[in-house]
């Protein structure tokens, strides 16, 4: 949770836009925008100009961005990393811990789907709606927050996960049961967003708004009122913050995003079913954040991005395994599903032993190498 | 009415065994102040390992079972210097997130080591069902009944009169005090895990007689939550009876649902309901302390 940024000797801040400031120097902000406006134009031409993609050279360099793999896990990375900030604004901005985050995200997916498929309204509006109603059970399910916290709210949240868990497949007027409900594909003005390229552009148009507006929501004062509530409720409390609406209001918050991010997976895979959101995807957001940086909104991103490659790098390196002489045995073949969970607690382990400040603080520690190469001092 | 009495046996039964499990929770959480969300697993390592040694190299049901005991003990100690000890003084998001961690870890482990089909432990007694007062009791829930109380009887006993559990006591009701006297309270720490590890592989050894051995076991872990919280998350004898009143009360969910409900599922989702309003009634359980901040 270090926050002080490495800024060299002498250069202070001296009004209090600058203390605000989102980016810490001009060149990030402009790197920032330029990096995503490379995504965008790297992801648009092979659409508006498909015969790019058997160009000489210009084919493998875009070849990256109509792989169907590659950009299936971009999506990926854009409806995890949503609802990881969402908890990451609960857990690390605030302080509460949650262990029923999959099941607020899947209260967006369900509910989307279902607005969609009974009243028809159109996905582009019921997404941010699910985000609302997911935002409305989390706040129904947060407000024991208001009396207990720290492990006892752990263990309410844990509660929560199985009860709407089970509620999945109770509903089946909302959720389709056990068989689950469909989902329509995003369409805005006529276009469609039907193939993965362009539902990419969607995501990570959505994705770049939400992150923006948790970056706003952190200099806000709502947002210094939850890190008051994180770092010591008394005294936050004795300066006048409201310490049950703050708690209450982090939990609909991070179940908005939760909620969003639902939708968006929902609609993504076109399917919901109830199988989807049980107690190891929250486990699973959890370490996102811890390994990405609690209470840091790029941290967020940094852990979806890794928790999204481990099973990638684990399918990988079991392929390389059994392609060796003794490695080569059914043992480890069937294994990669139990690698893959096994490699998530590892992480989570390693990562809170060896780095409890997460990937957001390691890039700062790089950042500030460089600035200083060659006289690090 | 047969059926009634049937699951408010089974309810007595399953309750003490959560009594038992609850028991190395709160032993843990006490001395240490580390909530473990890996106690299922504990249940689920001991019972597999003490399946091998018997099935697998043939041992006799005694020498297995004290192996079992002796690994367990060392598995305790080798996660709290390994893994916890580097969490002491962290927030507690961080003790949680790791034994959260532990337990995928452990469980995708023995998944892949063992297999996740239910497998029937060799049968130890060679008894039949026993019949009391009209009705069939297998011997293996009535050996886990007695199993627990003399669980429960120990513990009490250890930590009454004994020396160590009197250094436990002392470290968990204030540990810069207990060190002050000379307890070395690293040594607690790890005594506790060992204990909780070797008394959860007890549990499931038992569990996996009467129901097979699976990675169903893990999930007694979870379901000492309810137990713990109810009885209080501090409190030895909040425990057993948080255990007991859980066992009989799921018990008894399933007995309603089945003959007026019809919801389906409420064996395993009663408990969380009673949790959450617990958490929202009386936080600190029936027999828990309540912390009182000053500032």
């Amino acid at each position: 949770m270090a926050t002080a940024s490495l800024r060299p000797c002498g250069d202070f801040r001296t009004t209090y836009r600058q203390d605000t400031a989102i980016f810490d120097t001009r060149n990030s902000r402009w790197a920032m925008i330029l990096f995503l406006a490379l995504i965008y134009v790297m992801v648009l031409v092979p659409i508006l100009a498909p015969a790019v993609e058997d160009a000489p050279v210009l084919g493998t360099l875009f070849a990256p961005f109509v792989n169907a793999q590659y950009l299936s896990l971009a999506i990926q990375v854009c409806y995890w990393g949503i609802a990881a900030l969402g908890l990451n604004i609960l857990v690390g901005f605030t302080g509460q811990i949650s262990l029923g985050h999959a099941a607020f995200f899947g209260i967006g997916a369900f509910a989307s789907a279902y607005l969609n498929n009974t009243y028809g309204i159109p996905v582009i509006v019921t997404i941010p709606l699910a985000g609302l109603v997911a935002a409305a059970v989390g706040l129904l399910f947060g407000s024991p927050a208001a009396r207990i916290k720290g492990l006892y709210l752990a263990i309410a949240t844990l509660a929560a996960q199985f009860i709407i868990e089970d509620l999945f497949i109770r509903m089946d007027w909302f959720t389709g049961g056990s068989y689950g409900s469909l989902a329509n594909s995003v369409e805005l003005f006529g276009f469609a967003f039907d193939t993965d390229q362009k539902f990419f552009l969607f995501a990570l148009t959505l994705t770049i708004l939400l992150y923006i507006m948790a970056a706003n929501l952190m200099r806000s004062r709502d947002g210094r009122a939850f890190v008051a509530v994180r770092d010591h409720y008394l005294s936050a409390e004795v300066m006048g913050i409201n310490l049950t609406k703050y708690r209450i209001l982090s939990f609909g918050i991070s179940s908005f995003y939760a909620g969003i991010g639902g939708a968006l997976y929902g609609h993504y895979l076109g399917f919901v079913s109830a199988e989807g959101f049980t107690i190891l995807l929250s486990i699973q957001f959890l370490g996102i954040i811890i390994i990405g940086g609690l209470g840091s909104v790029m941290g967020a991103m940094l852990g979806t991005i890794f928790m999204v490659l481990l099973p990638v790098v684990m399918d990988g390196s079991v392929g390389l395994l059994a392609s060796t002489e003794w490695g080569n045995t059914p043992m480890i073949t069937n294994g990669l599903a139990f690698f893959k969970e096994m490699a998530i607690g590892a992480a989570i382990i390693l990562f809170l032993i060896f780095e409890p400040d997460g990937l957001a603080h390691r890039w700062r520690l790089i950042k500030a190498y460089w600035k200083l190469y060659p006289f690090s001092y | 009415m047969d059926l009634f009495i049937q699951l408010l046996i089974n309810g007595i039964i399953v309750g003490t065994l959560y009594g038992v499990v609850a028991m190395c929770f709160v032993l843990i959480y006490k001395s240490t102040q580390v909530v473990n969300f890996a106690q299922g697993e504990f249940l689920l390592i001991g019972a597999w390992i003490c399946w091998t040694i018997l099935v697998q190299f043939q041992i006799p049901f005694v020498f297995g079972f004290l192996i079992t005991l002796a690994f367990m003990a060392a598995l305790g100690m080798f996660i709290q210097m390994v893994v916890l000890r580097p969490m002491i003084g962290e927030p507690i998001i961080s003790v949680i997130m790791v034994t959260i961690g532990l337990s995928i870890f452990t469980r995708a482990l023995s998944n892949w080591l063992f297999g996740q089909s239910t497998v029937g432990f060799p049968d130890v007694f060679g008894v039949n069902a026993i019949s009391i007062g009209g009705l069939q009791v297998q011997p293996a829930y009535l050996m886990s009944f007695v199993i627990s109380l003399v669980i429960m009887a120990g513990f009490f006993y250890f930590f009454k009169y004994s020396r160590h559990g009197l250094a436990m006591r002392a470290t968990a009701f204030n540990q810069q005090v207990a060190q002050s006297l000379g307890i070395s309270v690293k040594q607690v720490f790890a005594m506790a895990w060992a204990i909780s590890a070797m008394v959860s592989a007890l549990a499931g050894v038992v569990v996996g007689m009467v129901n097979g051995v699976s990675s169903a076991l893990s999930f007694i872990g979870i379901k000492v939550f309810p137990a713990v919280i109810l009885g209080g998350l501090d409190s030895i004898i909040g425990a057993v009876v948080g255990g007991l009143i859980v066992g009989v009360l799921e018990n008894m969910a399933e007995y309603v649902d089945g003959q007026f409900l019809h919801w389906g599922n409420m064996l395993t989702i009663a408990p969380f309901w009673v949790l959450i309003i617990i958490l929202v009634v009386k936080p600190y359980g029936l027999f828990g302390t309540k912390d009182i901040e000053r500032v």
